[in-house]
């Protein structure tokens, strides 16, 4: 197994005055696309969150790429290379669709990602360049944000709930285009609701609960039953209730 | 004629206020940063030229190329040791440190300066004007005006087609995300400062050719700034402009009825476009 690329080492995190993450150790290889699925309230974005850097951890508790980062703010983290597609999307309202993925290049990074091979990878957005990207449907908004986290040609790039709030087909389209992200040798991390389309997508799963691991595993080779159990823990009837998602 | 005279000299006196304002506009817009310090940096910006006019012994409006890149630096310095460090969900730190910060600044400038109202000198400039179908304009307040408008269309250009004026738009927007793009939004908002800053050198050497100044003056300059962005609408730098020309020309045709009226017809005029327009008379399209 090549070095990883990421690895968390009991990190915890808080959501205001609640504890969110309770000692969440996690490791990602180069090249590597895994998944992150739980309930609700499971930790799953601020895990995202906090390895971006917009909730601050201590040092020791993230490594990426040899580096510790757990101290870092998260415009350095950026600069190190990862990339988040936020929940709900976050695009800047006063600017432009083509203002939004090139501030998305402010890093400075170098590599393949820049406007062209957006707009090569999401051909719509090249049509609708110069109108403010908030006016843009909401599967064009995600295409925007993915393509505002490229365009900082990131080595990892984190995606939260890409799925939520769009059309089945539109999540389809967009699920569409990820292998040709993460084919470049980028890392993936992918927080999703849908269980099974994160598996589809993922090599390996992590499954919280709580602000902690409760399963991992190869995606190709999860258990619906194990998961569910993880999912939700262990009383069933609480299941029932939280299946309704 | 009386009043077409006013009404002309109430739009070159809106581009000094339009300058007052600039400063303001821009940094609540990019911060949501409240300076109650404005109008005293202003004058602070006066003695400055000043200090510069004596010392070097060159012509007051000379006096920028040392007073605008000064004030840049006090600003982004201001910001990052201190204003940085009151930003947050709470309003009202910013607030109370720049309120203090106005005291400081009145009562340095007290003791350095004395109370003893000061004027810069610009000789033939001063009296000099031009006669414009039986309108007698002074080349100075037309020179306010002009440059306000530059000022003000430089500070748009820069918001909307550079890359500084993005990350300004981004941080505005969105804090939290604009950080994601690799931004240190304390350094952004150091430049916002030091941007601010340098419009208010320029506000403050106008004002101080134009009339006598001291130490404590600068309150009612902050009330003009604010009543300024206001009538126009918040985050609309050409409203900005607008806001100042309508306040300059209430002023003056409120001193042409009465001339106690002066300043009480400018925040009347202010209370009505309130009363009217709560947001102000262009606010900005989005939010």
């Amino acid at each position: 197994m090549p070095e990883p690329i990421l690895r968390t080492n009991n990190l915890t995190a808080w959501y205001g005055d609640f504890q969110a993450l309770f000692g969440l150790d996690l490791e990602l290889s180069d090249g590597e696309v895994i998944a992150i699925i739980g309930a609700n309230g499971a930790g799953k974005s601020t895990l995202l969150r906090s390895i971006a850097g917009l909730n601050q951890s201590n040092s020791n508790q993230i490594w990426f790429r040899g580096n510790d980062i757990g101290a870092l703010r998260a415009d350095q983290i950026a600069q190190q290379g990862i990339a988040l597609v936020p929940e709900g999307r976050q695009l800047f309202a006063s600017l432009s669709v083509e203002e939004n993925l090139i501030i998305g290049a402010r890093s400075g990074r170098p590599g393949k990602w820049q406007l062209s091979s957006v707009y090569k990878l999401f051909p719509v957005l090249e049509e609708r360049r110069h109108v403010p990207a908030t006016e843009l449907s909401g599967g064009q908004q995600q295409m925007v944000a993915i393509g505002r986290a490229l365009m900082s040609n990131p080595e990892l790039i984190l995606f939260d709930e890409i799925s939520l709030g769009l059309a089945p087909i539109i999540i389809k389209s967009i699920y569409e285009a990820l292998p040709g992200i993460v084919d470049q040798g980028i890392s993936a991390i992918i927080v999703e609701q849908d269980i099974s389309k994160a598996l589809s997508v993922s090599s390996r799963f992590y499954c919280l609960q709580e602000g902690k691991v409760a399963l991992q595993g190869e995606s190709r080779t999860a258990e619906r039953e194990d998961i569910s159990r993880a999912y939700f823990g262990v009383v069933q009837d609480e299941a029932c209730h939280e299946g309704q998602i | 004629m009386n009043w077409i005279n006013a009404l002309v000299q109430g739009v070159l006196l809106g581009g000094l206020y339009a300058l007052f304002a600039a400063g303001l506009s821009l940094i609540f817009g990019v911060m949501r940063l409240v300076n109650i310090a404005h109008g005293d940096l202003i004058v602070l910006a006066a003695y400055m030229g000043l200090s510069t006019t004596i010392m070097l012994g060159i012509h007051p409006l000379l006096a920028c190329v040392v007073v605008i890149p000064l004030m840049a630096l006090f600003g982004y310095v201001l910001q990052r040791g201190i204003l940085n460090q009151t930003l947050g969900d709470d309003i009202l730190p910013p607030l109370l440190v720049t309120f203090g910060l106005s005291v400081i600044i009145q009562n340095a400038l007290l003791e350095a300066y004395s109370a003893d109202p000061q004027k810069m000198n610009v000789g033939i400039l001063e009296t000099a004007s031009l006669s414009v179908g039986g309108l007698s304009i002074g080349v100075l307040p037309l020179l306010t005006f002009i440059v306000a408008v530059f000022v003000i269309g430089g500070l748009h250009w820069m918001f909307y087609h550079t890359g500084l004026g993005r990350a300004f738009r981004a941080v505005s927007d969105n804090q939290e995300i604009a950080q994601l793009m690799g931004l240190n939004k304390r350094h952004v908002f150091g430049l916002a400062m030091a941007l601010s800053l340098a419009v208010t050198a320029i506000a403050g050497l106008l004002l101080g050719v134009r009339t006598n100044f001291d130490p404590s003056i600068g309150g009612a300059r902050l009330i003009f700034g604010f009543e300024a962005v206001i009538i126009g609408g918040l985050g609309n730098l050409w409203g900005t402009l607008v806001g100042g020309i309508v306040l300059g020309v209430a002023q003056t045709i409120g001193a042409q009825i009465n001339p106690g009226w002066q300043l009480l017809a400018g925040h009347l005029t202010f209370l009505l476009v309130l009363a009217v327009r709560p947001r102000g008379l262009f606010p900005r399209m989005t939010g």
